[in-house]
């Protein structure tokens, strides 16, 4: 019985670590109705500037994370100018495969010899891991920093949508843009900041996914990104509580897999599981139906 | 002003290809030229990692194969050798793009490399086909010198295969180390972990140890806690991981994290100075040579090496340079640069001195006859333990 509550362990710091990334997704595509695939990328930019803030130029690591969050809000700011803007209004395909550009892009930039180089590096950690004992149950400060981020970055982010002019501003282009635009809300502005808040979380996500997984490389941001996507739809694409559900739901499902049925079938049937939500409830577990604007 | 930039685009970037196909047109004159002044010239193409996942293995073949053509003056019999060097990134596709070239575009008659059989497997196809001579320092499935049970003529090694790391590394476990139990970890997309791991299993059951567990990964993978927590649960006396350094490092890591106490063994993927030795203390891996290893040869190709380099030779280094060596031997012994006459004249070599082992021949599918060395990894350093057959 300890064993399986210990593989919940396991599987509830996978899911947190897929929720991490699943926010800024989600409240990307809420607000814009785009599906940002160069995110994992911007988380793996994060992870980077993270890693050079403790690792190289010996900044505390707060000074990094807070370093690496406004490194990757600029960044995300400037994609949205450059790779989204020019295209809001062009048929949602175009954006599409806008984003799948940028991802490249950043992917095969970051791995140049002058930008991050190719290679695989590996991230001293920069605070001692601690082993406790919670009830016989075996666990680290690692695992319980980033439960505690990704519950108070829900917090913050359900605070700044519901309870915030800018948050009020990001409901109303949901909505519609002209409408907004009409009422006075700066269409341009709200969505180049929920990019910069968007992209600042992926940073965050990114630099505890190289604490917690301490090896990082130009490639990392793909896997974890299209896991988080996948989360994101699972729980209700744009529904921020929906995010952090199905990535828990995720990260049970593959190490409960890997665990208990074979360590091969472990997308396999993660994978499926997503197939069959979808079929079941094609807007995901906390998604509403919702009628086709005409 | 759309329209401007537009028209400034096209023109920059005609001038740009221009440039470009000056510059290369001018390389491929000069090759010419040279060529026709220097007597007879035989292209020799070089591929390994120079970048990616495992880009220190690359850095020290290259260095391997560079010092092998410096001794030799650039000549082998009448020939003056004009190496070509391209990078795989460790990445199977971009091997065969850049084999392609080497064969089509610079009609190489020899290629050295690559380094892992991820990307040496599909090298190989193509240079047995197109009819060229490959030999391979380092990659160690038997695939890629035989095929559905046909050899492929053309293609070489000057390394071990993986049934004898995999066997002679279980036999070591059981005698050794008098281990009783051990759980296997592999990747299960690649052939060389997939090959030692299978070997591993049947020599060490065959020799009366019980083999716990099984399990294998995906490339990408770098979450290993659940199969972790099942293995440490059965306590295993060795954790066999034969994978590349990087990837052993992590999962060592994590499987320290979840309390496991086995001895760490593994293949010679994990032959890297970017090991993290921490966590790999006191762990045993089958590699194809050690620097401690007294022999003459041995002595003195480290020594050169570090008056080169300023550093120690890795197994990467010494084996390109053995292959480098067996290849030039070869076209000396052929004085052609026909690369069906270089493949006789290498398939009946006879009682050759390498750094790796002496007296070396190769047998019917192409691969070298000589021991396996044991290391440990020690305090930051490999530990010369014991050589076995």
């Amino acid at each position: 019985m300890e064993h399986v509550l210990e593989q919940i362990i396991n599987g509830l710091q996978l899911g947190f670590m897929y929720a991490l990334i699943a926010l800024g997704y989600t409240m990307v595509y809420g607000v814009v109705q785009l599906i940002n695939f160069a995110h994992g990328d911007v988380f793996m930019v994060g992870a980077f500037i993270g890693y050079f803030g403790f690792a190289v130029w010996g900044l505390p690591l707060p000074l990094a994370i807070i370093n690496a969050m406004v490194v990757c809000a600029l960044l995300g700011v400037i994609i949205e100018r450059i790779a989204y803007r020019p295209l809001r209004y062009a048929p949602k395909i175009a954006a599409l495969i806008s984003a799948l550009g940028v991802s490249l892009f950043l992917e095969y930039f970051s791995s140049l010899k002058f930008v991050f180089g190719p290679d695989y590096r590996v991230v001293p950690r920069p605070i001692q891991e601690v082993h406790w004992h919670v009830l016989g149950l075996p666990i680290t400060n690692i695992q319980v920093m980033v439960i505690v981020v990704v519950l108070v970055m829900l917090l913050l982010l359900q605070l700044l949508i519901y309870r915030t002019r800018i948050g009020m501003a990001m409901r109303t282009v949901a909505v519609d843009h002209n409408a907004a635009r009409l009422m006075g809300v700066n269409v341009d502005t709200t969505i180049s900041v929920t990019f910069a808040i968007g992209s600042a979380f992926a940073a965050l996500g990114g630099v505890l996914y190289a604490i917690a997984y301490p090896q990082i490389q130009p490639f990392m941001g793909i896997m974890p990104g299209l896991k988080a996507f996948t989360a994101a739809v699972l729980g209700g694409i744009g529904i921020i509580p929906g995010a952090v559900l199905g990535a828990l739901i995720m990260g049970q499902v593959e190490t409960l897999t890997a665990a208990f049925i074979s360590s091969q079938m472990r997308d396999a049937i993660a994978f499926t599981i997503l197939i069959l939500v979808l079929l079941i409830r094609p807007t995901g577990i906390l998604g509403r139906s919702q009628t086709e604007k005409v | 002003m759309v329209r401007k930039n537009a028209k400034w685009f096209v023109v920059s970037l005609v001038l740009v290809l221009s440039v470009a196909l000056l510059v290369s047109g001018c390389g491929q004159n000069n090759a010419g030229q040279q060529g026709a002044a220097g007597g007879k010239v035989i292209k020799i193409g070089f591929v390994a990692p120079l970048t990616g996942d495992v880009k220190t293995f690359g850095e020290s073949a290259k260095k391997g194969f560079d010092l092998a053509l410096e001794q030799a003056g650039n000549k082998a019999g009448d020939f003056t050798i004009q190496p070509v060097v391209v990078d795989d990134r460790n990445d199977a596709t971009e091997a065969v793009n850049v084999a392609t070239k080497l064969i089509n575009e610079d009609h190489v008659a020899a290629i050295v490399g690559s380094l892992t059989s991820l990307t040496t497997i599909p090298i190989s196809e193509l240079a047995n086909s197109n009819k060229v001579v490959e030999i391979s320092g380092t990659a160690t499935s038997p695939k890629v010198t035989v095929e559905n049970g046909k050899r492929k003529d053309y293609i070489f090694r000057a390394c071990f295969i993986d049934p004898t790391q995999g066997t002679v590394g279980a036999k070591f476990a059981l005698n050794q180390l008098h281990a009783k139990t051990a759980a296997i970890l592999y990747d299960q997309g690649n052939d060389y972990t997939i090959g030692l791991a299978k070997n591993f299993e049947d020599a060490f059951t065959q020799g009366g140890g019980k083999v716990v567990f099984k399990g294998a990964y995906a490339k990408g993978d770098v979450d290993f806690s659940a199969v972790l927590t099942n293995i440490a649960q059965l306590k295993p006396d060795i954790l066999y991981l034969p994978d590349y350094y990087q990837k052993v490092s992590l999962i060592g890591k994590q499987a320290r994290d979840k309390g496991i106490k086995a001895t760490f063994m593994g293949g010679d993927g994990w032959d890297s100075s970017d090991l993290d030795y921490k966590t790999m203390d006191g762990g045993y891996f089958t590699n194809h040579y050690s620097g401690q290893d007294p022999r003459p040869e041995v002595q003195k190709w480290v020594q050169d090496f570090k008056a080169k380099y300023g550093s120690e030779p890795d197994s990467f280094a010494t084996l390109t340079y053995d292959a480098t060596n067996l290849l030039l031997n070869a076209i000396k012994t052929a004085n052609s640069n026909d690369p069906t006459k270089i493949k006789d004249a290498l398939q009946a070599t006879k009682g050759f001195s390498a750094v790796s082992g002496s007296d070396i021949s190769f047998d019917q599918d192409g691969n070298p006859v000589k021991p396996v060395t044991i290391l440990q990894v020690k305090d930051g350093k490999y530990k010369f333990i014991a050589t076995m057959k």
